[in-house]
Protein backbone atom coordinates (compact mmCIF):
# COMPACT_ATOMS: atom_id res chain seq x y z
CA UNK A 1 0.00 0.00 0.00
CA UNK A 2 1.32 3.56 -0.98
CA UNK A 3 1.46 6.04 1.38
CA UNK A 4 -0.64 7.78 -1.04
CA UNK A 5 -3.57 5.66 -0.98
CA UNK A 6 -3.54 5.53 3.26
CA UNK A 7 -3.54 9.31 3.19
CA UNK A 8 -6.72 8.94 0.93
CA UNK A 9 -8.05 6.38 2.75
CA UNK A 10 -7.26 8.54 5.60
CA UNK A 11 -10.13 8.56 8.76
CA UNK A 12 -11.41 5.45 8.00
CA UNK A 13 -7.91 3.30 8.29
CA UNK A 14 -7.04 5.62 11.20
CA UNK A 15 -9.74 4.29 13.28
CA UNK A 16 -9.05 0.37 11.82
CA UNK A 17 -5.03 0.97 12.95
CA UNK A 18 -6.51 2.77 15.92
CA UNK A 19 -9.15 -0.20 17.44
CA UNK A 20 -6.49 -2.45 16.51
CA UNK A 21 -3.71 -1.40 18.25
CA UNK A 22 -5.94 -0.63 21.33
CA UNK A 23 -6.57 -4.65 21.11
CA UNK A 24 -2.93 -5.42 21.64
CA UNK A 25 -2.97 -2.77 24.68
CA UNK A 26 -0.49 -0.89 22.76
CA UNK A 27 0.46 2.77 22.16
CA UNK A 28 -0.72 3.50 19.18
CA UNK A 29 1.68 4.63 16.06
CA UNK A 30 1.70 7.87 15.44
CA UNK A 31 0.16 9.18 12.47
CA UNK A 32 3.31 9.42 9.84
CA UNK A 33 1.37 10.72 7.38
CA UNK A 34 -0.20 13.75 8.98
CA UNK A 35 2.65 14.58 11.13
CA UNK A 36 4.80 14.40 7.49
CA UNK A 37 2.03 17.36 6.11
CA UNK A 38 2.37 18.97 9.25
CA UNK A 39 5.87 19.03 8.54
CA UNK A 40 5.74 20.21 5.11
CA UNK A 41 3.33 23.10 6.14
CA UNK A 42 5.33 24.64 8.42
CA UNK A 43 8.86 24.36 7.39
CA UNK A 44 8.62 26.54 4.12
CA UNK A 45 8.07 29.76 3.61
CA UNK A 46 7.24 32.20 0.24
CA UNK A 47 10.20 32.97 -1.85
CA UNK A 48 10.20 35.34 -4.97
CA UNK A 49 7.10 33.91 -7.15
CA UNK A 50 7.24 30.57 -5.12
CA UNK A 51 4.39 30.63 -2.95
CA UNK A 52 3.30 27.96 -0.63
CA UNK A 53 0.12 27.40 -2.89
CA UNK A 54 3.00 25.20 -4.53
CA UNK A 55 3.03 22.91 -1.76
CA UNK A 56 -0.97 22.05 -2.19
CA UNK A 57 -0.87 18.59 -3.93
CA UNK A 58 -3.79 17.96 -6.30
CA UNK A 59 -5.16 14.34 -6.74
CA UNK A 60 -2.57 12.88 -9.24
CA UNK A 61 0.35 14.47 -7.32
CA UNK A 62 -1.35 13.02 -4.48
CA UNK A 63 -1.53 9.47 -5.36
CA UNK A 64 2.09 9.23 -7.27
CA UNK A 65 3.66 10.57 -3.54
CA UNK A 66 4.57 7.10 -2.17
CA UNK A 67 7.12 4.27 -2.92
CA UNK A 68 5.30 2.07 -5.30
CA UNK A 69 2.77 3.03 -7.92
CA UNK A 70 -1.02 3.19 -6.70
CA UNK A 71 -3.45 0.95 -7.46
CA UNK A 72 -4.33 0.18 -11.06
CA UNK A 73 -8.10 1.58 -10.66
CA UNK A 74 -6.29 5.26 -9.28
CA UNK A 75 -3.92 4.69 -12.50
CA UNK A 76 -6.81 4.37 -14.69
CA UNK A 77 -8.99 7.24 -12.69
CA UNK A 78 -5.77 9.70 -12.98
CA UNK A 79 -5.13 9.01 -16.78
CA UNK A 80 -9.11 9.81 -17.57
CA UNK A 81 -9.21 13.05 -15.50
CA UNK A 82 -5.85 14.66 -17.17
CA UNK A 83 -6.39 13.12 -20.93
CA UNK A 84 -9.68 15.63 -20.45
CA UNK A 85 -7.50 18.69 -19.57
CA UNK A 86 -5.39 18.61 -22.80
CA UNK A 87 -6.05 21.75 -24.96
CA UNK A 88 -5.59 21.57 -28.69
CA UNK A 89 -4.67 24.82 -30.54
CA UNK A 90 -7.35 26.89 -31.06
CA UNK A 91 -5.61 27.81 -34.46
CA UNK A 92 -5.56 24.44 -35.31
CA UNK A 93 -1.99 24.92 -36.24
CA UNK A 94 0.27 21.90 -34.02
CA UNK A 95 3.74 22.32 -35.67
CA UNK A 96 5.92 25.81 -35.04
CA UNK A 97 9.46 26.27 -35.92
CA UNK A 98 12.47 23.53 -34.98
CA UNK A 99 14.93 26.33 -34.66
CA UNK A 100 13.23 28.03 -31.81
CA UNK A 101 12.31 24.42 -30.22
CA UNK A 102 15.65 23.21 -29.96
CA UNK A 103 16.86 26.49 -28.03
CA UNK A 104 13.41 25.80 -25.65
CA UNK A 105 15.28 22.28 -24.88
CA UNK A 106 18.23 23.85 -24.20
CA UNK A 107 16.63 26.19 -21.79
CA UNK A 108 16.08 24.47 -18.05
CA UNK A 109 15.37 27.81 -16.54
CA UNK A 110 12.04 28.99 -15.07
CA UNK A 111 9.73 29.06 -11.92
CA UNK A 112 12.13 28.91 -9.27
CA UNK A 113 12.36 31.30 -6.59
CA UNK A 114 15.39 32.94 -8.51
CA UNK A 115 13.69 33.36 -11.57
CA UNK A 116 12.54 36.86 -11.72
CA UNK A 117 8.23 36.37 -12.31
CA UNK A 118 6.58 36.77 -15.89
CA UNK A 119 9.89 35.62 -17.72
CA UNK A 120 8.89 32.40 -19.68
CA UNK A 121 10.22 28.96 -18.76
CA UNK A 122 12.42 26.63 -20.96
CA UNK A 123 11.39 23.40 -22.12
CA UNK A 124 14.54 21.47 -19.82
CA UNK A 125 14.34 18.93 -22.69
CA UNK A 126 17.95 17.79 -22.34
CA UNK A 127 18.03 17.43 -18.75
CA UNK A 128 16.08 14.45 -19.14
CA UNK A 129 16.14 13.28 -23.00
CA UNK A 130 18.77 12.83 -25.83
CA UNK A 131 17.14 14.93 -28.44
CA UNK A 132 19.93 15.30 -31.41
CA UNK A 133 22.97 13.76 -32.06
CA UNK A 134 25.12 17.02 -32.09
CA UNK A 135 23.79 17.91 -28.14
CA UNK A 136 25.70 14.88 -26.11
CA UNK A 137 25.07 16.68 -22.72
CA UNK A 138 21.36 15.15 -21.86
CA UNK A 139 20.01 13.59 -19.18
CA UNK A 140 18.81 9.77 -18.97
CA UNK A 141 15.33 10.13 -16.20
CA UNK A 142 13.44 10.28 -19.54
CA UNK A 143 13.56 8.08 -22.46
CA UNK A 144 16.10 9.04 -25.93
CA UNK A 145 13.82 11.12 -28.18
CA UNK A 146 16.39 10.76 -30.74
CA UNK A 147 14.60 10.48 -34.28
CA UNK A 148 11.50 10.62 -32.48
CA UNK A 149 9.58 11.25 -36.03
CA UNK A 150 11.56 9.86 -38.45
CA UNK A 151 11.18 6.04 -36.47
CA UNK A 152 7.34 6.82 -36.64
CA UNK A 153 7.54 7.57 -39.89
CA UNK A 154 6.36 11.03 -40.06
CA UNK A 155 7.54 12.45 -43.79
CA UNK A 156 4.86 15.57 -43.36
CA UNK A 157 3.69 16.46 -39.90
CA UNK A 158 0.61 18.16 -42.03
CA UNK A 159 -0.10 14.88 -43.91
CA UNK A 160 -3.57 13.60 -42.29
CA UNK A 161 -1.91 10.34 -41.95
CA UNK A 162 0.46 11.99 -39.28
CA UNK A 163 -2.80 13.03 -37.11
CA UNK A 164 -2.67 10.60 -34.54
CA UNK A 165 0.86 10.81 -33.56
CA UNK A 166 0.79 15.02 -33.93
CA UNK A 167 -1.91 15.02 -31.50
CA UNK A 168 -0.91 12.32 -28.91
CA UNK A 169 3.07 14.13 -28.97
CA UNK A 170 0.77 17.50 -28.21
CA UNK A 171 -1.17 15.81 -25.71
CA UNK A 172 2.03 14.14 -23.93
CA UNK A 173 3.79 17.77 -23.85
CA UNK A 174 0.35 19.37 -22.71
CA UNK A 175 -0.59 16.84 -19.82
CA UNK A 176 2.15 13.55 -19.96
CA UNK A 177 0.21 12.00 -16.76
CA UNK A 178 -2.72 11.83 -19.76
CA UNK A 179 -0.58 8.76 -20.97
CA UNK A 180 1.23 7.32 -17.44
CA UNK A 181 -0.49 8.76 -14.58
CA UNK A 182 3.01 9.14 -12.51
CA UNK A 183 5.55 10.09 -15.24
CA UNK A 184 8.14 12.08 -14.12
CA UNK A 185 7.65 14.85 -16.86
CA UNK A 186 6.13 17.91 -16.35
CA UNK A 187 2.70 18.86 -17.36
CA UNK A 188 3.60 21.74 -19.65
CA UNK A 189 0.84 22.74 -20.90
CA UNK A 190 -2.08 22.16 -18.19
CA UNK A 191 0.60 23.26 -15.46
CA UNK A 192 0.69 26.71 -18.16
CA UNK A 193 4.50 26.26 -17.52
CA UNK A 194 4.67 26.94 -21.62
CA UNK A 195 2.77 29.12 -23.80
CA UNK A 196 0.46 27.94 -26.57
CA UNK A 197 3.31 28.84 -29.52
CA UNK A 198 6.34 27.58 -27.82
CA UNK A 199 4.72 23.97 -27.76
CA UNK A 200 4.24 24.68 -31.33
CA UNK A 201 7.93 24.84 -31.52
CA UNK A 202 9.19 21.83 -29.08
CA UNK A 203 6.55 20.05 -31.50
CA UNK A 204 8.17 20.88 -34.54
CA UNK A 205 11.57 19.65 -33.57
CA UNK A 206 10.39 16.61 -32.59
CA UNK A 207 8.10 15.89 -35.83
CA UNK A 208 9.76 18.28 -38.65
CA UNK A 209 11.48 16.08 -40.78
CA UNK A 210 14.15 18.94 -41.49
CA UNK A 211 14.57 19.30 -37.02
CA UNK A 212 17.99 17.50 -35.72
CA UNK A 213 15.97 15.03 -33.55
CA UNK A 214 15.41 13.54 -37.04
CA UNK A 215 18.54 13.35 -39.04
CA UNK B 1 48.97 26.76 4.56
CA UNK B 2 50.65 27.69 1.09
CA UNK B 3 50.16 24.50 -0.27
CA UNK B 4 46.21 24.99 0.82
CA UNK B 5 45.97 27.80 -1.10
CA UNK B 6 47.80 26.42 -4.33
CA UNK B 7 45.87 24.04 -4.61
CA UNK B 8 43.07 25.96 -3.83
CA UNK B 9 43.63 28.51 -6.65
CA UNK B 10 44.52 25.46 -8.94
CA UNK B 11 40.70 24.34 -8.29
CA UNK B 12 39.61 27.58 -9.35
CA UNK B 13 41.84 27.88 -12.75
CA UNK B 14 40.75 24.12 -13.32
CA UNK B 15 36.38 25.01 -12.10
CA UNK B 16 35.35 25.67 -15.87
CA UNK B 17 36.92 23.32 -17.59
CA UNK B 18 35.74 20.65 -15.00
CA UNK B 19 31.99 21.93 -15.12
CA UNK B 20 31.79 21.64 -18.99
CA UNK B 21 33.78 18.18 -19.62
CA UNK B 22 31.89 14.90 -18.75
CA UNK B 23 31.59 12.99 -15.60
CA UNK B 24 34.90 11.02 -16.18
CA UNK B 25 37.01 13.99 -16.34
CA UNK B 26 35.44 14.95 -13.56
CA UNK B 27 36.58 12.01 -12.02
CA UNK B 28 39.87 12.44 -12.59
CA UNK B 29 40.00 15.88 -11.47
CA UNK B 30 38.37 14.61 -8.16
CA UNK B 31 41.42 11.96 -7.87
CA UNK B 32 44.03 14.59 -8.49
CA UNK B 33 42.77 17.02 -5.75
CA UNK B 34 42.12 14.06 -3.52
CA UNK B 35 44.85 15.00 -1.32
CA UNK B 36 44.56 18.32 -1.43
CA UNK B 37 40.59 19.45 -1.07
CA UNK B 38 40.19 22.65 -0.80
CA UNK B 39 37.57 22.19 1.62
CA UNK B 40 41.15 22.03 4.14
CA UNK B 41 40.97 25.33 3.88
CA UNK B 42 37.10 25.68 5.59
CA UNK B 43 38.73 22.68 8.19
CA UNK B 44 41.42 24.95 9.25
CA UNK B 45 38.95 27.81 9.83
CA UNK B 46 36.25 26.17 11.83
CA UNK B 47 38.78 24.21 14.16
CA UNK B 48 40.22 27.39 14.93
CA UNK B 49 36.67 29.09 15.27
CA UNK B 50 35.32 26.39 17.58
CA UNK B 51 37.76 27.14 19.76
CA UNK B 52 37.72 31.15 19.81
CA UNK B 53 35.58 33.35 22.45
CA UNK B 54 32.82 34.65 20.38
CA UNK B 55 29.51 36.14 20.56
CA UNK B 56 27.99 38.05 23.38
CA UNK B 57 29.11 35.88 25.96
CA UNK B 58 32.22 35.53 24.60
CA UNK B 59 32.56 32.11 24.90
CA UNK B 60 33.99 29.49 22.44
CA UNK B 61 32.09 25.84 21.45
CA UNK B 62 34.13 23.90 22.89
CA UNK B 63 31.37 22.83 25.77
CA UNK B 64 28.84 22.08 22.75
CA UNK B 65 27.15 18.69 23.06
CA UNK B 66 27.13 17.48 19.58
CA UNK B 67 25.17 14.26 20.84
CA UNK B 68 28.74 12.26 21.90
CA UNK B 69 29.13 14.50 24.99
CA UNK B 70 30.30 17.98 25.49
CA UNK B 71 32.91 19.08 23.22
CA UNK B 72 33.55 15.85 21.44
CA UNK B 73 33.56 16.39 17.58
CA UNK B 74 35.10 12.97 16.81
CA UNK B 75 32.20 10.71 15.25
CA UNK B 76 29.61 13.37 16.18
CA UNK B 77 29.07 13.87 12.60
CA UNK B 78 28.11 9.80 11.49
CA UNK B 79 25.55 9.77 14.64
CA UNK B 80 23.16 13.00 13.43
CA UNK B 81 20.59 13.58 13.21
CA UNK B 82 19.39 12.52 16.46
CA UNK B 83 17.23 13.43 19.36
CA UNK B 84 18.60 15.67 22.41
CA UNK B 85 16.56 16.06 25.60
CA UNK B 86 18.02 19.57 26.12
CA UNK B 87 15.81 20.46 23.15
CA UNK B 88 13.88 18.15 23.15
CA UNK B 89 13.98 18.14 19.26
CA UNK B 90 15.80 15.51 16.80
CA UNK B 91 18.33 17.91 15.48
CA UNK B 92 20.79 17.75 12.61
CA UNK B 93 24.42 19.03 12.80
CA UNK B 94 23.41 22.98 11.62
CA UNK B 95 20.60 22.66 13.86
CA UNK B 96 22.59 21.67 17.13
CA UNK B 97 25.21 24.58 16.00
CA UNK B 98 22.37 26.92 15.96
CA UNK B 99 21.49 26.01 19.67
CA UNK B 100 25.18 26.11 20.75
CA UNK B 101 25.77 29.23 19.31
CA UNK B 102 22.50 30.32 20.92
CA UNK B 103 22.63 29.11 24.41
CA UNK B 104 26.64 29.21 24.96
CA UNK B 105 27.99 32.29 23.19
CA UNK B 106 24.31 34.41 23.40
CA UNK B 107 24.32 34.53 19.14
CA UNK B 108 20.54 35.19 18.11
CA UNK B 109 19.83 31.18 16.57
CA UNK B 110 16.79 32.94 14.52
CA UNK B 111 18.71 35.78 13.47
CA UNK B 112 21.15 32.90 12.03
CA UNK B 113 18.59 30.79 10.39
CA UNK B 114 17.45 34.09 8.33
CA UNK B 115 21.10 35.22 7.09
CA UNK B 116 21.39 34.34 3.40
CA UNK B 117 23.84 31.25 3.12
CA UNK B 118 27.65 32.34 2.87
CA UNK B 119 27.06 35.38 4.77
CA UNK B 120 27.98 36.39 8.53
CA UNK B 121 27.17 33.98 10.75
CA UNK B 122 26.42 31.16 7.84
CA UNK B 123 29.62 32.13 6.44
CA UNK B 124 31.00 30.85 10.63
CA UNK B 125 28.79 27.91 10.10
CA UNK B 126 30.18 26.28 6.94
CA UNK B 127 33.43 26.47 8.24
CA UNK B 128 32.29 24.50 11.68
CA UNK B 129 30.83 21.99 9.74
CA UNK B 130 33.38 21.43 7.40
CA UNK B 131 35.73 20.60 10.60
CA UNK B 132 33.23 18.63 12.37
CA UNK B 133 32.59 16.64 9.36
CA UNK B 134 36.38 16.13 8.53
CA UNK B 135 36.44 14.36 12.60
CA UNK B 136 34.48 11.54 11.43
CA UNK B 137 36.24 11.24 8.05
CA UNK B 138 36.16 7.44 7.18
CA UNK B 139 33.58 6.69 10.37
CA UNK B 140 30.57 4.76 9.27
CA UNK B 141 26.80 6.10 9.57
CA UNK B 142 24.83 5.06 12.80
CA UNK B 143 22.69 7.28 13.47
CA UNK B 144 20.23 6.22 16.10
CA UNK B 145 17.01 5.11 16.04
CA UNK B 146 16.02 4.20 19.67
CA UNK B 147 13.89 7.22 20.58
CA UNK B 148 10.87 7.44 19.10
CA UNK B 149 11.04 11.01 18.07
CA UNK B 150 13.74 9.59 15.57
CA UNK B 151 11.78 6.96 14.40
CA UNK B 152 8.94 9.48 13.90
CA UNK B 153 11.41 11.81 11.92
CA UNK B 154 12.63 8.63 9.75
CA UNK B 155 8.99 8.29 8.43
CA UNK B 156 8.10 11.37 7.77
CA UNK B 157 11.10 12.06 6.63
CA UNK B 158 10.92 9.09 3.86
CA UNK B 159 6.78 10.60 3.17
CA UNK B 160 8.74 14.28 2.72
CA UNK B 161 10.98 12.67 0.23
CA UNK B 162 7.96 11.20 -2.35
CA UNK B 163 6.07 14.48 -2.13
CA UNK B 164 5.28 16.05 -5.43
CA UNK B 165 4.04 19.39 -5.30
CA UNK B 166 4.67 22.66 -7.57
CA UNK B 167 4.25 23.42 -11.16
CA UNK B 168 6.37 20.67 -12.14
CA UNK B 169 5.34 18.03 -10.24
CA UNK B 170 8.69 17.25 -8.88
CA UNK B 171 9.77 15.41 -5.59
CA UNK B 172 12.77 14.80 -4.27
CA UNK B 173 12.59 11.10 -5.95
CA UNK B 174 12.32 12.01 -9.03
CA UNK B 175 15.35 12.46 -9.64
CA UNK B 176 17.02 10.70 -6.84
CA UNK B 177 14.94 7.03 -6.90
CA UNK B 178 16.10 5.12 -9.68
CA UNK B 179 20.10 3.61 -9.62
CA UNK B 180 21.92 4.85 -12.82
CA UNK B 181 20.32 8.18 -14.02
CA UNK B 182 21.66 11.52 -14.53
CA UNK B 183 20.25 15.36 -15.01
CA UNK B 184 22.77 16.49 -18.81
CA UNK B 185 25.69 15.03 -17.57
CA UNK B 186 25.30 15.21 -13.82
CA UNK B 187 25.36 11.55 -12.62
CA UNK B 188 22.59 11.64 -10.03
CA UNK B 189 22.71 9.21 -6.50
CA UNK B 190 19.51 7.01 -5.61
CA UNK B 191 19.19 7.90 -2.13
CA UNK B 192 16.75 5.32 -1.60
CA UNK B 193 19.28 2.50 -1.59
CA UNK B 194 22.60 2.20 1.47
CA UNK B 195 24.66 2.73 -1.26
CA UNK B 196 23.33 5.56 -2.82
CA UNK B 197 22.59 7.43 0.40
CA UNK B 198 26.01 6.47 1.14
CA UNK B 199 27.49 8.15 -1.99
CA UNK B 200 25.04 10.79 -1.63
CA UNK B 201 24.16 11.74 2.01
CA UNK B 202 27.52 10.63 2.93
CA UNK B 203 29.35 13.37 0.81
CA UNK B 204 27.90 16.98 2.44
CA UNK B 205 29.22 19.12 3.82
CA UNK B 206 31.19 19.56 0.06
CA UNK B 207 33.85 22.12 -2.16
CA UNK B 208 32.10 22.50 -5.23
CA UNK B 209 34.16 23.18 -7.92
CA UNK B 210 31.57 24.59 -9.90
CA UNK B 211 30.93 27.59 -7.48
CA UNK B 212 34.09 27.15 -5.05
CA UNK B 213 32.07 27.03 -2.24
CA UNK B 214 31.50 24.69 1.07
CA UNK B 215 27.93 23.94 0.96
CA UNK B 216 26.58 22.34 4.13
CA UNK B 217 23.75 19.73 3.81
CA UNK B 218 21.08 22.20 4.95
CA UNK B 219 22.73 24.62 1.49
CA UNK B 220 22.34 21.45 -0.56
CA UNK B 221 18.91 20.59 0.12
CA UNK B 222 17.80 23.86 -0.32
CA UNK B 223 19.04 24.12 -3.99
CA UNK B 224 17.83 21.13 -4.44
CA UNK B 225 13.69 22.46 -3.40
CA UNK B 226 15.12 25.46 -5.71
CA UNK B 227 15.57 23.28 -8.60
CA UNK B 228 11.63 21.57 -7.85
CA UNK B 229 10.11 24.99 -7.82
CA UNK B 230 9.16 24.92 -4.40
CA UNK B 231 9.02 27.43 -2.05
CA UNK B 232 12.38 27.91 0.22
CA UNK B 233 12.64 25.44 3.19
CA UNK B 234 13.52 27.11 6.20
CA UNK B 235 16.69 26.81 7.16
CA UNK B 236 16.98 23.65 10.05
CA UNK B 237 13.43 23.44 9.52
CA UNK B 238 11.56 20.01 10.71
CA UNK B 239 10.98 19.16 6.93
CA UNK B 240 15.11 19.29 6.31
CA UNK B 241 15.73 17.53 9.10
CA UNK B 242 13.50 15.00 8.91
CA UNK B 243 15.15 14.06 5.03
CA UNK B 244 18.18 13.87 6.77
CA UNK B 245 17.40 11.12 9.35
CA UNK B 246 15.53 9.51 6.08
CA UNK B 247 18.42 9.67 4.18
CA UNK B 248 20.74 8.95 6.89
CA UNK B 249 19.59 6.02 8.09
CA UNK B 250 18.93 4.65 4.67
CA UNK B 251 22.98 4.91 4.27
CA UNK B 252 23.80 3.37 7.71
CA UNK B 253 26.86 1.41 7.57
CA UNK B 254 28.40 3.75 4.67
CA UNK B 255 31.71 5.68 4.95
CA UNK B 256 31.57 9.14 5.31
CA UNK B 257 33.66 10.86 3.26
CA UNK B 258 32.59 14.30 3.68
CA UNK B 259 33.61 16.84 3.56
CA UNK B 260 33.78 15.68 -0.23
CA UNK B 261 35.25 17.33 -3.79
CA UNK B 262 31.93 17.61 -5.88
CA UNK B 263 31.75 19.14 -9.37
Amino acid sequence: MTFTSRWIAGGAALLVIAAVAAGCAMAPAPDYDKVALDMIKGSFRPQGQAGLDRLQQDEAQRLCSGPTAPAPADLKRIETAELATVKPPPSGRYIGDWREGEKLAQNGRGMTWTDPAGTPAGGNCYNCHQMSKAEISFGTIGPSLYNYGKLRGVQDPADPASAPIVQYTWGKIWNAKAYSACSEMPRFGHAKVLSEQQIQDLMALLLDPKSPVNQ
Amino acid sequence: MRRLIALAAAALIGAPAAAQSSADEIAKYRAMLADGNPAELWEAKGEALWKQPRGPKNASLQQCDLGRGPGVGKGAFVGLPRWFADTQRVQDLESRLLTCMQTLQGFDAAEIAKTPFGRGEQANIETLVAWISSESRGMKFALPQAHPAERTMYEAGKRIFFYRAGPYDFACATCHSQEGKRIRLQDLPDLTTAKGAGAGFGAWPAYRVSSGELWSMQRRLNDCYRQQRFPYPGYASDATIALGVYMGVTAQGAESIAPALKR
